[in-house]
């Protein structure tokens, strides 16, 4: 799967490559005409990603969106390396929608699969070398000395003793040329890239300055609240619009194709005219939906089979003739990503133009649904991203849902509004992470290693309907429902397996969910390589060591991570270590959790984690991306489950589908392995791991093998 | 019409009485630094102090602010409000952010009644708080910073 993304990654590269020539959009370009720097309002704009202005001020316009995973200060790193800025004077701002800041991969303007530095790491550290190049040209012709003669640091050019500020030399600079090819600093002489570097979004996130898509005020616009069709199918029985007009606030109740619209002065109004209007849903043919009842189906579909992903020698016989056969099977629940700023979206509609104001991780996607609900072209609809409160794959959706609404509830009601998602909303809105049944058959010969692998795996198809479905679901498969299974080395080399699918449809929304599908394919795979060296008698560790020696990074990180966490040692009764390493998202992880048990609580100690990311460009932004692995992959572990009942689903907010709180953090130690390796995502990287590291460890304490997710349902 | 103070400004605000502070800050008045998370009392995002108490506006009808001081984050200018919201900066603690108004908010109540907080005392004053992006491990370190200083 890898190559055959890779491959139409390029694909999707040389795309945006002509449309970015061939299609730019000239009043949403903050870069200069092709070939000239414009010089107006006295900036320096070598390009669409900064501008320096005549005070020195050096502003980063952000390609990808901030969403807590620290964009905000990684790429304005990039630029400040080459251009060896001066960091106290550099600040940055969400990027417009606009062909130019379109994904180096995907081809539209996207923030996703831990690519932000992945894809950036050239473009942003040219967008800087271009700029550096153009004033150490103008400071060069000023005193006229040759450009070799001239040195940068800390903003400012030095010509021997002569120090000139680059805010001096914005002027000059503008007038010339745009230098193509402009070559980029040797590794060895990086003075930001691999330091840590204060998140520059922190202090606005500590004085309640920073906004968010939610705290956007229009002076026009009207809040509202929608009850809206959570069953696909379902259809509105009964609903009381003048109860709901009679709500003090209320402006209007307005039908959308998701159901119905209220309008208000302010939320709280609005949200109580819902409760008012009081929709009653004739739930169809759905009206029986249940939990129970979607496992059951599963494991029938299991034992039915599927598509086959991959397939080769005689599984069958070398399962007879295998020393021993491990069967085991691995249940995940449907998951919500609970972000913690509600969904909205900000929408003013008029003759010529449409304006959102919301925080995405789909600009493009978005700008698209706009214009064709409202009619609009796709270059009159303004994308403005806000700080995201979180996502973790919600705000990363292929369909733009909130944004869809909103502007059919602008369109409907004719006002501006501010379209509010309520917890409930939220958890029971749908986009959920799938659940997956992955059910498997593995034959050991008498060393205990892998000779014969059969699997099925079940569970419903994300990347079907989506705009990645023509890279991702290959033959009728969907690559992400079984991503980083049949590919891992291990697994690869084997010469009798098979792999299949079986994709359900169900009526309610699904989406990716944070580290995709490795959010539920490591926790099979790493809790069957543990039950792998349970039957084997090895050390799960040292047996891993074994199973993942052709890949060498892996092993690395597997065998720091022995050392750093003290594997091995005494531990008391109760209390255990489990191990889980994976590669994904172009990186390497392996952690162990150090966890004790007593009856059905569990107590996570300390999680000790080993990252392999490549280049680390910011050391302390990827040590806090592996703490946050942690924190919201326990959650998950623990606690997160949707369930159905009745043709409803039946957790509503905080109080029944649980977070992790500040008393169940486990002490977190994280090392990086440093590299120059390019840089690999680090977001999603260290998050699968998390769910059977603990489990594991689980088993260890206790001897009690958890299959099924949650471990509060299930211990 | 309710009489409301907020940082030390007072308000008339013409609203039901039994509409949450969160929304007359919010929707009315325009302190935005509030966050709503769950209007269910869950999550904490939405944590002010009133009189000095830390309270849950999303649960708590605006009338019960009559005639007292309300104190929300673009407000919070006390010596120990501030040396929390340098701790957070020092520790980097904020990721996506949008609970860090009301983990401060909590924090800052803490250090006021406990200058020297125990990790136990901690988990017991910050426990109301959620953080989805698992920012927790940080906030223990900067509380911990902010108390020695």
């Amino acid at each position: 799967m890898e190559d055959a993304l890779n491959f139409n990654r390029r694909e999707f590269f040389r795309a945006g490559a002509v449309m970015a020539t061939g299609l730019l959009i000239p009043f949403y370009s903050y870069g200069g005409k092709k070939g000239q720097a414009e010089p107006e309002n006295g900036m320096l704009k070598p390009n669409s990603y900064l501008m320096i202005g005549t005070d020195g001020h050096v502003k980063v316009l952000l390609s990808r969106c901030e969403v807590g995973q620290g964009i905000w200060t990684a790429l304005p790193m990039l630029i400040a390396e080459e251009l060896d800025a001066d960091w106290r004077r550099i600040s940055a701002e969400h990027a417009p929608a606009a062909v130019d800041y379109y994904h180096t991969m995907y081809a539209t303007q996207r923030t996703g699969g831990s690519t932000s530095v992945v894809s950036e790491f050239d473009r942003y550290r040219k967008a800087g070398a271009t700029a550096r190049y153009m004033l150490v040209q103008a400071a060069a012709a000023r005193y006229k000395t040759d450009m070799a003669s001239c040195r940068t640091e800390d903003g400012q050019v030095q010509i021997g003793e002569r120090k000139i500020a680059y805010g001096d030399l914005v002027e000059d600079a503008a007038k010339l040329a745009i230098p193509a090819d402009v070559p980029l600093k040797d590794p060895a002489n990086w003075k930001f890239i691999g330091k840590s570097m204060k998140r520059l979004d922190t202090p606005d996130k500590c004085s309640g300055k920073a906004i968010f898509g939610l705290d956007v005020r229009q002076p026009d616009a009207l809040v509202a609240v929608v009850a809206r069709n959570l069953i696909e199918g379902a259809r509105i029985k009964s609903y009381e619009r003048e109860k709901a007009l009679a709500v003090p606030g209320v402006k209007q109740v307005v039908p959308i194709p998701q159901g119905m619209a209220v309008l208000a002065d302010n939320f709280w109004a609005a949200k109580r005219g819902r409760d008012a209007l009081n929709v009653q849903w004739d739930l169809g043919a759905y009206a029986g939906l249940s939990s129970e009842g979607i496992l059951a189906d599963y494991k029938s579909r299991a034992d039915e089979g599927g598509i086959v992903a991959v397939e080769a020698g005689d599984v069958e016989k070398m399962l007879g003739s295998a020393a021993k056969v491990v069967a085991v099977e691995y249940y995940q629940p449907f998951i919500a990503h609970a972000p913690m700023e509600p969904l909205n979206a900000t929408v003013r509609l008029s003759l010529d133009k449409c304006e959102v104001w919301t925080g995405t991780q789909t600009q493009t996607d978005d700008q698209n649904a706009a214009a064709e609900i409202t009619g609009l072209p796709k270059e009159h609809v303004f994308i403005n991203t806000m700080f995201l409160g979180g996502s973790f794959g919600r705000r990363n959706i292929t369909r733009s849902d909130y944004v869809r609404e909103a502007v059919e509830v602008a369109k409907a009601s004719g006002k501006t509004v501010k379209t509010v998602w309520t917890r409930e909303d939220d958890i029971q809105g749908g986009r959920y992470r799938p659940a997956f049944l992955h059910r498997f058959k593995v034959g050991l010969d008498k060393d205990g290693k892998p000779v014969a692998w059969k699997q099925i795996s079940v569970g419903q198809s994300v990347m079907t309907g989506g705009p990645f479905e023509k890279v991702a679901v290959i033959n009728g498969v969907d690559q992400y429902s079984v991503e980083g299974m049949k590919d891992a080395a291990h697994v690869a080399a084997l010469a009798d397996k098979k792999i299949e699918v079986n994709a359900p449809v169900l009526p309610f929304g699904i989406d990716n969910w944070r580290a995709v599908g490795l959010s539920h394919t490591i926790f099979a795979m790493e809790s069957l390589s543990d039950e792998l060296a349970h039957a084997a008698g090895k050390d799960p560790l040292d047996y891993r060591l074994m199973l993942y020696h052709d890949e060498p990074r892996l092993a690395n990180v597997l065998t720091l991570v022995k050392q750093k966490s003290g594997w091995g040692k005494q531990l008391p009764k109760g209390r255990g270590m489990g191990v889980a390493a994976f590669k994904g998202m172009g990186s390497f992880a392996a952690l162990v959790a150090d966890v004790s048990v007593d009856g059905k609580s569990v107590k996570v100690h300390k999680m000790t984690c080993v990252v392999d990311c490549g280049v680390a460009v910011n050391p302390d932004g990827i040590i806090a991306q592996v703490e946050s692995s942690v924190g919201h992959g326990l959650s998950a572990a623990l606690y997160s489950e949707v369930t159905f009942k009745n043709g409803k689903i039946v957790q509503r907010n905080f109080y029944d589908y649980k977070s992790l709180r500040i008393e169940e953090m486990p002490e977190v130690e994280t090392h990086i392995v440093p590299s120059r390796e390019k840089p690999g995502g680090i977001g999603e990287a260290a998050v699968g791991q998390v769910m059977p590291s603990l489990t594991n460890a689980i088993f260890a304490a206790t001897g009690k093998r958890i299959r099924t997710l949650p471990v509060y349902s299930n211990i | 019409m309710i009489t409301v103070k907020v940082n030390g400004v007072t308000y008339d605000v013409d609203v039901p009485s039994e509409m949450p502070i969160l929304w007359v800050l919010r929707d009315i008045l325009g302190f935005t630094g509030t966050k709503f998370g769950c209007a269910a009392a869950q999550c904490g995002a939405c944590m002010v102090h009133l009189n000095g108490a830390g309270i849950r506006s999303c649960i708590t009808p605006v009338a019960r602010a009559e005639g007292k001081d309300i104190v929300t984050i673009e407000g919070l200018n006390d010596a120990i409000g501030k040396s929390v919201q340098h701790a957070w900066e020092e520790v980097d603690v904020p990721q996506c952010g949008y609970c860090q108004s009301g983990q401060i908010m909590a924090a800052t109540i803490l250090l006021r009644e406990n200058p020297s907080p125990s990790d136990k005392d901690i988990d017991h004053a910050m426990s109301g708080n959620i953080c989805r992006c698992g920012t927790y491990k940080r906030i223990r370190e900067a509380i911990h910073l902010a108390a020695r200083k």
